[in-house]
């Protein structure tokens, strides 16, 4: 079984791209299952046709606690059987996000969520990985990969970056290693050759370009993939192509991320920043 | 000489009495009358309706929380240091808890996490703690679990070991066991379950080899340490090889010889590590140990028996069960024991056949104590357990369902003290079974309590003798017919039929 975690920025397409590599693993003939460690609960949306309204923080709260819960009501069965599990969580401003994060998987784990046939088991990652809970993904025994989802724009970019120093901490007391950049394209200029060359700076390999395609937004409206709802659709192939190279990659690496002055100096260079000495 | 006056006698001389009255005038405090008006209702059955409705409060539970349950296990091995990763009030809770029950010293570490550690993580807090636990303690393993603050925050008690080792704050070959012990999840009894099965993937990884024909015995979390000298006793009457996992009995009743030991005993590491190689493992309690028999079952490939030794046929049945394992006779000896304690049931059994029984406490010591209280033909009326889960509860129904003196029997899974308050109200019965803090329900309702489980507070000496076995079940009768007899001669001290025979 791999275990996969995906991080980026928030509304960069972590969960857009995490279920459409997932539906492309699964119609390759892989056993998989997303966790969605976000309290939105949207990392599952588009397998499930719905939004998941069994979260496994919102049944306890519901019961008055986890331990009442059945395995069976919080993971749910979407396209292509495809495992799905949502942490779930507080509503905004209250309560601890990481914390459910933490409880959840735990919950999945206890009650055998984790079955043996499963191949791939990704998380879906709110955000940077700004609390010890939403480290939990990548704690000893969970995730050793991680790939994080960026683009071209700089907040994505200085993200990435952050979400490298949070791996590097438990690269070097653990097994976690980074897999590579997914550039989700904002048609940024340069944006190819810029996340290639933050990649190589961070010591990893842009994994794949994804180029952005409004077809990606037809299907999500109609809460499915593109591998499901156009499954000719060439943008369906850039997923494929995705799944493919995450299936096959062994590139996997303790990342070097850069400091402040140094990410700027490659915005400079590539002309993202405008060097106003010049 | 100049009398100091204690507690009792001081508060009640006129000066304090005046000013007790002043402060009820000065908080507006409702008048004698209103008090009683609503003391009285909380004893109607419309009250006991409203209490059980309750949802958002607990008053009283009858339980701990899991890293209490963490350092005491922690403590029942030897040179073994508790060490808390959290805030330093709860450490300070643990060691009282742990002290006000057996009167003893008791050590453990804390991490001290301040403000700083809930934003920054406590890591440096747990680089500190174990350099300084070890530099100035020198112990030969330490144990670790967590408070509330370590777990909200998500402190990666693994990674944090492995980067002290990496950065030699500790030697490498010490043993650091560890548990994420989240006060807000279970119990104690969790917290037992959870830091035993911790400590025993520490100290076994590696060790398999030979077998080394000991059986290993796990108390689980068990306030009284006559248990375990009881169970040690009857293992050597019968000849049987075993190592006691998690032994606290040198820790909490140790000798006092002027000395003091920082160390005063457990289990030998090296028998801990050595357990991994044995014929079988058996567990005294259920609730206690489910994790680790399930760790030790599907990692170790061991034999594993779950027990309840409380009363003659859980004794019968534990005897058997060390007997078919270890190939070895039951001796006349304990078969004579047996006799004493049936003995000892049938002199009392007048006074308890037929009585009402309220019991609240730990899971397994609850179904110990119904099956033997029915052995006698009380009946158990209120059985209220605050951490226990719906196995416990089908557990306790077939157990009342399997004798006719179990018909009026109820078990309140989830429930606390203030329920059981409302239930001897609606639903009195003759006695009443609890640890220290059911001396309220004592006082309220009047019902006739005997101090059995945990914490004991108020009581000295009683984790001194076994409740388990046939020495045990002498015990409890003991406790149990003596507090009857005793409330009797309470009731008819004015009549004819104060007695000098019962």
């Amino acid at each position: 079984m791999r275990q996969i975690a995906i991080y980026g920025k928030g509304g960069i397409g972590k969960s857009t791209t995490t279920q459409n590599t997932v539906s492309a693993l699964a119609e390759a003939g892989h056993k998989c299952m997303i966790v969605g460690c976000d309290p939105k609960a949207d990392a599952t949306r588009l397998i499930l046709h719905k939004k998941a309204q069994n979260t496994v923080m919102d049944m306890a709260r519901e019961r008055g606690s986890v331990e009442d819960l059945e395995i069976e009501e919080v993971l749910l069965e979407g396209f292509m059987g495809v495992k799905c599990a949502e942490s779930g969580g507080p509503e905004p401003g209250v309560g601890c996000a990481g914390r459910g994060v933490i409880t959840a998987i735990n919950f999945l784990e206890e009650n055998g969520a984790y079955s043996e046939g499963t191949d791939f088991v990704f998380y879906d990652v709110l955000g940077d990985v700004v609390c010890g809970g939403f480290a939990m993904p990548i704690r000893e025994g969970k995730a050793k990969e991680i790939y994080i989802v960026t683009s071209g724009e700089m907040m994505a970019m200085y993200a990435a970056n952050n979400i490298s120093r949070g791996i590097l901490k438990y690269a070097q007391s653990g097994g976690v290693r980074l897999g590579g950049l997914i550039c989700n394209s904002r048609k940024v200029d340069k944006e190819h050759e810029l996340i290639s060359e933050l990649a190589r700076r961070l010591g990893t390999q842009m994994i794949h370009f994804v180029p952005r395609d409004n077809q990606v937004q037809r299907a999500e409206l109609r809460r499915m993939t593109v591998i499901e709802y156009s499954p000719e659709h060439q943008q369906a192939d850039e997923y494929r192509a995705l799944a493919k190279k995450m299936a096959e990659n062994r590139d996997l690496v303790i990342p070097t991320p850069l400091s402040m002055d140094e990410l700027e100096a490659l915005l400079m260079e590539f002309g993202v920043l405008e060097n106003e000495a010049a | 000489m100049k009398k100091v006056m204690d507690h009792n006698e001081l508060f009640t001389r006129p000066e304090y009495k005046e000013q007790f009255e002043r402060k009820k005038t000065f908080e507006n405090c409702p008048s004698d009358e209103e008090i009683k008006k609503v003391a009285d209702w909380t004893k109607t059955p419309e009250y006991k309706e409203l209490n059980f409705q309750r949802q958002h409060i607990k008053i009283n539970p009858a339980k701990a929380c899991q890293p209490l349950g963490a350092v005491y296990c922690a403590a029942g091995f030897e040179g073994s240091m508790p060490f808390v990763q959290g805030a330093q009030g709860c450490v300070a809770y643990f060691r009282s808890h742990l002290s006000r029950h057996f009167k003893e010293p008791f050590s453990a570490i804390s991490t001290s996490m301040t403000e700083d550690a809930a934003v920054f993580g406590g890591l440096n807090n747990m680089l500190e703690g174990l350099e300084n636990a070890y530099a100035l303690y020198k112990p030969k393993m330490l144990s670790v679990s967590t408070t509330c603050m370590a777990e909200v925050i998500g402190d990666d008690l693994n990674a944090y070991i492995k980067q002290a080792r990496e950065k030699g704050v500790i030697p490498a070959n010490l043993p650091v066991a560890f548990a994420h012990t989240p006060s807000f999840v279970g119990s104690h009894l969790t917290g037992y379950d959870n830091m035993l099965k911790g400590i025993l993937s520490a100290l076994t990884a590696h060790k398999k080899g030979e077998p080394n024909g000991k059986l290993n015995i796990i108390p689980g979390f068990d306030p009284y340490t006559g248990n375990i000298e009881e169970i040690k006793r009857i293992l050597n009457m019968m000849g049987v090889p075993h190592t006691v996992l998690a032994d606290v009995t040198d820790v909490f009743d140790s000798p006092n010889t002027g000395e003091y030991k920082l160390y005063p005993g457990g289990t030998p590491l090296e028998d801990a590590a050595d357990s991994i190689n044995g014929e079988a493992t058996i567990a005294l309690q259920k609730y206690s140990t489910q994790k680790t028999i399930d760790y030790i079952h599907k990692h170790w490939g061991q034999k594993t028996v779950t027990t309840n030794p409380i009363g003659i046929k859980g004794t019968d049945a534990l005897l058997e069960e060390l007997s078919r394992i270890s190939d070895r006779p039951i001796p006349e000896e304990l078969e004579n024991e047996r006799g004493r304690a049936v003995d000892a049931m049938i002199d009392s059994h007048p006074y308890v056949h037929g009585k009402r029984f309220a019991l609240v406490g730990d899971p397994d010591l609850l179904l110990g104590l119904m099956a033997l209280i029915m052995e006698m033909g009380g009946l158990p009326a209120h059985i209220v357990c605050t951490n226990g889960d719906k196995n416990f509860e089908q557990e306790a129904n077939e157990l009342l369902a399997s004798s006719p003196f179990g018909r009026e029997g109820r078990v309140y899974v989830g429930k606390d003290m203030w329920h059981l308050r409302s239930l001897l109200f609606t639903e009195p019965v003759d006695v009443l079974i609890g640890n220290s803090y059911a001396k309220f329900l004592w006082r309220d309702t009047g019902t006739p309590l005997v101090r059995i489980g945990f914490p004991l507070f108020d009581r000295h000496h009683l984790h001194r003798y076994p409740v388990i076995g046939y020495k045990g079940a002498m015990n409890l009768v003991n406790w149990i017919v003596n507090t009857i007899l005793d409330e009797m001669d309470r009731k008819t001290m004015h009549s004819a039929s104060f007695d000098v025979i019962r």
